[in-house]
């Protein structure tokens, strides 16, 4: 009974004490200082590198309020779990959507009129400006059955 | 059945059920504590889904309209001595940051009794909040100006073909969607804060129980994650 209340009451003061002021403002300096980092990162020319440095900046910063500001670091893990689930399951949405664009030929149907004049449908494509399909001739074993 | 009495006996020892925030189907203040914050979480994670299409979307046609996307967000940059910057977005990203510091350390002081501190940071949260939502008005008034609106509305005029395109329209659509949504957000975020500035001021939390604050915050510093993602996003594109 008693080491029962004695670990509820250092649960508790642990509960209370994390964290902390120092903790906290620390934190919001490296977020500063990582947001300086993302500005001057961006006006140099990477290429197709400097969306993914922005996104790993970002990512890194993300991480940070999540771990100090939100307490994650300090929490029961459950609650880090669903947080890494959702980023998870929103990977999977954007890697799918992307792989699905990225192997296309057209974005549009392609009896569609395109919208941008980025990549016209060739006329041979275009079922609306082809050639119309030959007829079916008619069976001509239809007569037999009678 | 003799555990059964042992823990009763203890909850009495800690005298919980005293707490007016215990409700009686939670065993413990803490049990309580930990639900309200895990559903919390759950919220969190819909709210990254909600984001996580748009953001989904505009990566798809970033790739789509490259040009038109790089040509467009130049109009989220101001002259800063004679060089494109994006003032305006940079300000709001520090101005966020330091609103959830304020944020965090406003649930620090109702975790430590310290309750006119509480209030204190609330306020300074909901005057940056503020702060925020201010500059938001002064950028949408110049895209507002410029015809720069979303979908049907777009009525921007200029002499150069591109910006008449498919793609910059696109780009602005997608830029007011998600910035609009995000600014909702933003001002969700200042009444949810008023609503406990009002109950801090009463003395209702304290190390005993600060829940409210606690959630709030997680709220807070969520708006403040997808801002971090926004920014670079809209107004560093190269």
């Amino acid at each position: 009974m008693s080491s029962l209340t004695e670990s509820h009451t250092q649960h508790t003061e642990a509960h209370a004490h994390h964290g902390g002021p120092k903790i906290y403002t620390a934190n919001l300096f490296a977020l500063l200082f990582l947001t300086v980092i993302t500005v001057a990162a961006a006006s140099f020319n990477f290429g197709s590198a400097n969306v993914v440095i922005a996104l790993a900046i970002a990512t890194v910063k993300a991480i940070l309020v999540g771990l100090f500001f939100m307490h994650l670091i300090w929490d029961k893990p459950v609650n880090a779990i669903i947080l890494i689930a959702a980023f998870l399951f929103l990977g999977i949405f954007l890697m799918f959507d992307f792989l699905d664009v990225g192997t296309r030929d057209h974005l549009q149907p392609r009896n569609m009129p395109n919208m941008d004049n980025a990549t016209p449908v060739p006329d041979s494509m275009n079922p609306l400006k082809a050639a119309p399909p030959q007829p079916l001739t008619p069976a001509p074993a239809a007569e037999e059955h009678k | 059945m003799s555990t059964t009495t042992t823990d009763v006996q203890s909850h009495g020892g800690h005298g919980e059920p005293d707490n007016p925030h215990h409700q009686h189907h939670f065993a413990t203040m803490e049990q309580q504590f930990d639900t309200s914050k895990l559903g919390m979480w759950l919220f969190l994670a819909t709210e990254i889904l909600l984001f996580g299409g748009l953001f989904v979307g505009f990566g798809l046609m970033q790739s789509r309209y490259p040009r038109e996307f790089i040509e467009a967000h130049e109009h989220l940059k101001q002259d800063v001595f004679g060089r494109p910057f994006p003032l305006y977005g940079a300000i709001n990203t520090i101005v966020l940051l330091v609103s959830s510091w304020t944020m965090v350390m406003g649930v620090n002081a109702a975790q430590t009794d310290q309750k006119k501190k509480t209030v204190r940071y609330l306020v300074l949260t909901i005057l940056l909040a503020c702060v925020f939502l201010g500059i938001k008005y002064v950028e949408y008034s110049h895209k507002f100006h410029d015809g720069l609106l979303p979908g049907m509305f777009y009525a921007h005029q200029s002499e150069d073909l591109i910006k008449g395109t498919h793609g910059y329209a696109t780009f602005f659509a997608f830029y007011f969607m998600m910035t609009g949504l995000h600014g909702i957000h933003v001002l969700v975020g200042i009444g949810l804060l008023s609503w406990l500035v009002v109950r801090a001021r009463r003395g209702e939390f304290s190390s005993e129980y600060y829940t409210p604050v606690d959630l709030v915050g997680l709220y807070w510093h969520i708006v403040d994650m997808i801002w971090i993602y926004l920014f670079p996003l809209y107004y560093l594109i190269s």
